[in-house]
């Protein structure tokens, strides 16, 4: 007992860290709490508000607007994505010259910055010069993501799609890859289906990649800004004004530090309660 | 019911991994296929199994010609080295799968997973997932999947190599007692001579893609036709050398040789390899050592581990490494000398081709 208590060179190896998760990230949250609660004006003058914003925020209707929209999104996307990316990861070849190729071409869109991205699609869309644009209204249908919040939100979701499906294939690859060939062997010889295969061998050993999967791309998703930023800086209208594009301009284009810091502070706890639920949900069950 | 091989064989991209094989499987004991990794044990059961179509050659199964059958066609079951089990199902349904496949009425089914997981000690467990078992427990789980089928052919691939120590004995000596009774061929694959000898039966020792000889498995340590076949089957590895014989007179080297027993002296003359097991190889101390009928050699020590009430040593002589296993606890220190004799009478012999050499 007593070797314990006067050991404190420990503290030393986790200071570092401790150091480290202060500056970013207690520090500035703790900011953003601070700001939560003030009424801010010029030359540094703060008045206590208490939790003032914090009913703003939940009683108001953009805020209403914006989660929706962003709950939609996220929805539309994890509903795309998740079995996309499987699908295409039972697709690949498991052995041989094209696993190289396949995973290269996979990983390429996931190095690609979010704001080239966005500015990418930005001109492929383009309905008078862009290839897609172009092409969609030359066959006849009316595509204009600058007027329509409908073209808008699918050019929106293909981006997505197109940017973050191929992390989804990585992972559930990675999952399919660590099943030993004689687990395939052992279901040919009990003449198993292709199905029965993927449902009771695939998708319980990737059961935990997927769950990683969902996470990443709930939160990425959740946090998404830069994208719609650059397509349409949340248009038509309100359109694509997601939680973030609706922070930032609460924050910056009113400079109302109080409510966004809350805003902020809301927004954050939503997520982490999600994938809180997520997590519990998804998680496999140790056994006892 | 026998499975018979006729000159099957299978190359993947011009490369040989089975060559030209010719054996008829016994119908009763296990059928043991000896071989270190790669020498192609795994690979000859899949050709026999049917997950592999040989390149040439036939497979035919209780007088049938099965080439070309497909696996789920023919009533067979594997077992293999990992623990192979549907990870999300129950153990009662793990053990129901296979006759669930083949549309068996429910009462039939709960009759025979019962029956199964009673022979296997597995009736507490049914409720349970494969991840909450132990590894014997699981590979329990697997060999009652083999079994609840009453396939024609079972294959067992290394099914003790990833159990510890304990539960590897506790499986293996059960296993002849579950596979009694049972009208079907079994094939059981392992790299450990000790295994082989313990379930008896008949042994296929393997190498480099061939099957170097196949027949009781007890005959097939004694008697080994070539001297690939006694490699394989001994463990420490078997000493061999050059030597050569005039007359009734065999040597080594100047030093080392001993009278052949009789019946050799009609071979003719002229160098042959001899064998020799570790074990008819012993350390002599104190007087023995200058005993005028054994074949003393004294050799320099370079290992030398004590099992428990055994001593194995490595030792040079002459610019070669012996293996000498011997009863009792003998501390040699790594370097220094030592004296050992050869059990002239238990010698194997064989042309330098390696067919061995009978008077």
């Amino acid at each position: 007992m007593n070797d314990k208590t006067l050991n404190q060179k420990g503290w030393l190896f986790v200071l570092p860290v401790v150091v480290l998760v202060a500056f970013n990230a207690v520090i500035p949250l703790m900011t953003v709490v601070n700001y939560s609660v003030q009424e801010t004006f010029g030359d540094n003058l703060f008045f206590f508000e208490g939790v003032k914003w914090f009913q703003e925020v939940l009683h108001s209707e953009r805020f209403h607007a914006a989660l929706l929209r962003q709950l939609t999104f996220t929805g539309i996307i994890l509903l795309i994505e998740i079995p996309l990316g499987v699908i295409i990861a039972l697709a690949m070849p498991r052995k041989g010259f094209w696993v190289s190729v396949c995973l290269v071409l996979m990983a390429l869109p996931l190095l690609i910055p979010w704001n080239v991205v966005g500015a990418m699609w930005n001109i492929f869309a383009l309905p008078d010069i862009g290839l897609l644009g172009k092409t969609l209204n030359s066959l006849g249908l009316d595509y204009n993501f600058t007027r329509q919040p409908f073209s808008a939100w699918a050019t929106l979701i293909a981006m997505d799609v197109w940017h973050w499906t191929s992390l989804v294939v990585l992972l559930a690859y990675a999952g399919l890859s660590s099943i030993p060939d004689a687990y395939y062997q052992a279901a040919k010889i009990d003449g198993a289906s292709n199905w029965a295969v993927f449902r009771y061998i695939q998708l319980p050993k990737m059961n935990r990649v997927l769950t990683i999967a969902i996470l990443l791309r709930f939160m990425d998703s959740f946090n998404i800004y830069t994208e719609p930023f650059v397509l349409t800086g949340g248009g038509p209208g309100n359109a694509t004004t997601l939680l973030s594009i609706d922070l930032v301009k609460v924050a910056l284009g009113q400079f109302d530090l109080g409510p966004a810091a809350a805003m902020s502070l809301i927004y954050f706890l939503i997520i982490l309660l999600l994938s809180w639920i997520f997590y519990t949900v998804m998680s496999p069950k140790e056994g006892s | 019911m026998t499975l018979e091989l006729k000159n099957v064989s299978k190359t993947v991209d011009g490369v040989p991994h089975i060559h030209p094989t010719s054996i008829a499987l016994a119908e009763d004991g296990f059928n043991i296929l000896l071989g270190t990794t790669l020498a192609g044990k795994t690979t000859l059961m899949q050709l026999m199994a049917g997950l592999e179509r040989p390149t040439g050659g036939e497979v035919w199964f209780a007088g049938r010609n099965v080439t070309g059958i497909a696996v789920q066609k023919r009533n067979v079951s594997m077992v293999y080295q990992q623990f192979i089990n549907y990870p999300n199902m129950s153990v009662y349904e793990n053990i129901a799968s296979p006759l669930r496949v083949a549309r068996m009425k429910a009462a039939e089914i709960d009759r025979r997973v019962r029956e199964i997981s009673e022979l296997l000690r597995l009736t507490p467990m049914l409720k349970r997932k494969p991840a909450e078992l132990s590894g014997g427990q699981q590979q329990r789980t697997a060999l009652a999947r083999a079994l609840v089928k009453d396939s024609d052919l079972i294959l067992l691939d290394e099914p003790l190599a990833n159990l510890d120590f304990k539960l590897r004995e506790e499986l293996r000596e059960e296993l002849p007692r579950l596979f009694s009774g049972r009208r079907c061929t079994v094939v059981y694959a392992t790299t450990e001579p000790v295994e082989a000898l313990l379930l008896g039966g008949h042994t296929a020792a393997m190498h480099e893609g061939a099957v170097t000889q196949f027949g009781p498995t007890g005959e097939l340590y004694r008697d080994p036709a070539d001297l690939q076949t006694a490699r394989i089957f001994s463990e420490p590895p078997i000493n061999t050398a050059t030597a050569l014989k005039q007359g009734r007179r065999i040597a080594i080297n100047a030093d080392i040789g001993w009278e052949l027993p009789g019946a050799f002296t009609a071979l003719p003359d002229g160098p042959l390899i001899v064998a020799i097991r570790p074990h008819h190889i012993r350390l002599v101390t104190g007087e023995e050592r200058h005993r005028p009928d054994l074949s003393i050699i004294a050799g320099e020590i370079r290992i030398a581990e004590i099992s428990g009430s055994e001593s194995t040593v490595h030792f040079t002589f002459d610019e070669m490494t012996w293996i000498s296993l011997s009863h009792g606890v003998h501390s040699l220190g790594v370097g220094t000398m030592a004296d050992f004799a050869v059990d002239t009478g238990h010698c194997l012999y064989f042309t330098p081709e390696g067919r061995r050499l009978k008077p």
